[in-house]
């Protein structure tokens, strides 16, 4: 009752709530693709690598927006570059190039700022977000709705398929670094919300909550959306009424609904699996 | 008569490991051909060069006197089954839709039309029935039915086939040996990467025999003979005489 008494009171709380929403709903859309399509470690990539653009960012006085875009992709890049021209595997060029990303944006964020905002950008700080931050994450939250849509045979099919994707005359790489600019923006719009640590539990939380509990794409992707939103609201309640971390709350929610769906989904859930089990080997002792 | 396929002077390699190695065949509309050879002898490989999906090193494709790039929407291509992730969350009828995606362009989805069409492709394989399954609950025959009828859907000229038969049961592979002469008679132009060397007599008009270098191509009678299959086998022939020295 107080949060929604707050909620009405405070213009602060209500951005929060509107940003949080958003980004929950934008990333279980991303994260319906990027566990599909087994990358769930690019996605924790992604959201580290972002680091040194915002770092560059601040020190060039742009848009923190346009510098983690630019380092998300060019990680992204050079992930695919290193395994596909080496011996090294696909997670382990993972691994180096997230990690060699994180290591310098944080010598860099040290340089520039002061150690509050590496705190507030590395753990989010959703009660502090500026209009112009609403804005820059519904507009992407737009541009993200709008790709997926209107490229959804396509990520469909180089998601299930991509051997067909190709006989088709379908770019896979193209889609691919598509999905990957996606994901970097994303990304970027969750900043404030969970911060860079916890982003990934966005991404593939909700989404593989949706992904036990149907056989069609476009249900997951419905489901994974309204899992993040529940998990933004819900999480940001925790976030007020306790004063904890938005982040943390948040992901500790949509682990919650995961944990849920793992235990009493119909055809998935551990629960109703043993319970039928059981019941088979009844009849069969009769 | 015309050419539905033209190959001239083919070779792919795998990091400078050549696998075919100056193959060079035409095939007619409406014949039915199945390419065989021993493992390694790069079938699959041709077939993956022949559309594109992977680099050859030199070589000229023709379908219909066109580049590949040009007639995409025209030829179907079933790969061998196991390249695909069988937990996706998507329905039999979806797999089988995916099919008039070539049609349907971009931007556009599947509507009515397409849907009806998917249907009675998924009904020619008979796995209606299955059409709100998720993919991974059918067996590997009915699988491969799904697959077939995906490139039914496309409406095809020209239909690849890689393996279909390896590990599926003997009603699958006659329901789709069925439908694939019905398809000839229609004229359509069909290609099999083929295994089971039992049957290929009965299966095809006409073989492509080939271990990197084409070997023989013509009518099933001609290739299926002891002095033209043991250029193609001579190493497990050897092997096989080795063994049996020891023996």
């Amino acid at each position: 009752m107080e949060f929604l008494q707050a909620i009405g009171q405070y213009e602060f709380l209500q951005k929060a709530l509107f940003t949080s929403v958003v980004v929950g709903m934008i990333c279980g859309v991303i994260g319906s693709f990027i566990i599909l399509r087994g990358m769930s470690l690019m996605g924790d990539a992604i959201s580290h690598a972002v680091l040194p653009g915002v770092a560059l960012s601040y020190a060039f006085g742009i848009n923190f927006f346009v510098g983690a875009v630019i380092t998300g992709v060019l990680t992204a890049v050079g992930i695919g570059y290193v395994s596909q021209n080496s011996r090294i595997k696909n997670d382990t060029a993972i691994g180096i190039l997230f990690t060699s990303a994180f290591a310098l944006g944080i010598i860099m964020i040290t340089m520039l700022k002061s150690s509050t905002d590496l705190y507030h950008i590395l753990f989010g700080n959703v009660l502090a977000v500026r209009p112009s931050d609403m804005w820059v994450t519904v507009g992407i939250g737009v541009v993200v709705i709008v790709t997926v849509y209107a490229f959804y045979k396509e990520l469909l099919l180089t998601s299930f398929d991509p051997t067909i994707a190709a006989a088709y005359g379908l770019r896979n790489n193209l889609i691919h670094y598509l999905l990957m600019t996606l994901l970097t923006m994303v990304t970027v719009a969750s900043l404030q919300t969970v911060g860079i640590v916890l982003v990934v539990a966005m991404l593939i939380t909700p989404a593989a909550t949706a992904y036990l509990l149907t056989d069609r794409l476009w249900v997951m992707i419905y489901l994974a959306a309204g899992f993040g939103m529940i998990s933004a609201i819900v999480g940001l309640y925790f976030s007020f009424t306790y004063n904890l971390a938005s982040g943390a709350t948040i992901v500790m929610v949509a682990t919650g609904l995961f944990l849920l769906a793992f235990l009493f989904s119909r055809k998935n859930g551990v629960v109703w699996k043993s319970l039928r089990a059981r019941q088979k080997r009844v009849e069969l002792s009769k | 008569m015309k050419h539905a396929i033209s190959v001239r002077e083919l070779h792919v390699s795998y990091f400078g490991n050549e696998v075919v190695r100056d193959v060079s065949f035409s095939i007619e509309q409406g014949s039915m051909v199945g390419i065989i050879g021993p493992n390694g002898a790069g079938k699959s490989t041709l077939i993956k060069a022949m559309l594109g999906l992977i680099p050859s090193d030199k070589g000229d494709i023709r379908f219909y006197g066109k580049e590949t790039n040009e007639v995409r929407k025209q030829i179907a291509y079933v790969p061998q089954r196991s390249q695909i992730d069988w937990t996706f969350p998507i329905t039999v009828m979806d797999t089988v839709l995916i099919g008039t995606y070539p049609s349907v362009g971009l931007f556009k989805f599947p509507k009515k039309k397409e849907k009806a069409w998917a249907l009675e492709c998924l009904r020619k394989v008979g796995l209606e029935e299955f059409r709100n399954r998720q993919i991974g609950e059918l067996s590997g025959g009915q699988q491969q039915r799904v697959f077939l009828a995906r490139a039914l859907a496309q409406k095809p000229e020209l239909l690849l086939l890689d393996e279909p038969f390896v590990g599926i049961d003997v009603a699958s592979e006659e329901t789709i040996i069925h439908i694939l002469k019905e398809l000839q008679l229609e004229d359509k132009t069909i290609v099999v990467v083929h295994h089971d060397l039992s049957k290929a007599n009965t299966y095809f008009d006409q073989l492509l025999l080939m271990n990197k270098e084409l070997i023989k191509f013509g009518a099933t009678h001609e290739v299926l003979n002891r002095e033209v299959m043991s250029k193609a086998y001579a190493h497990q022939l050897q092997f096989l005489e080795k063994t049996e020295v020891h023996a």
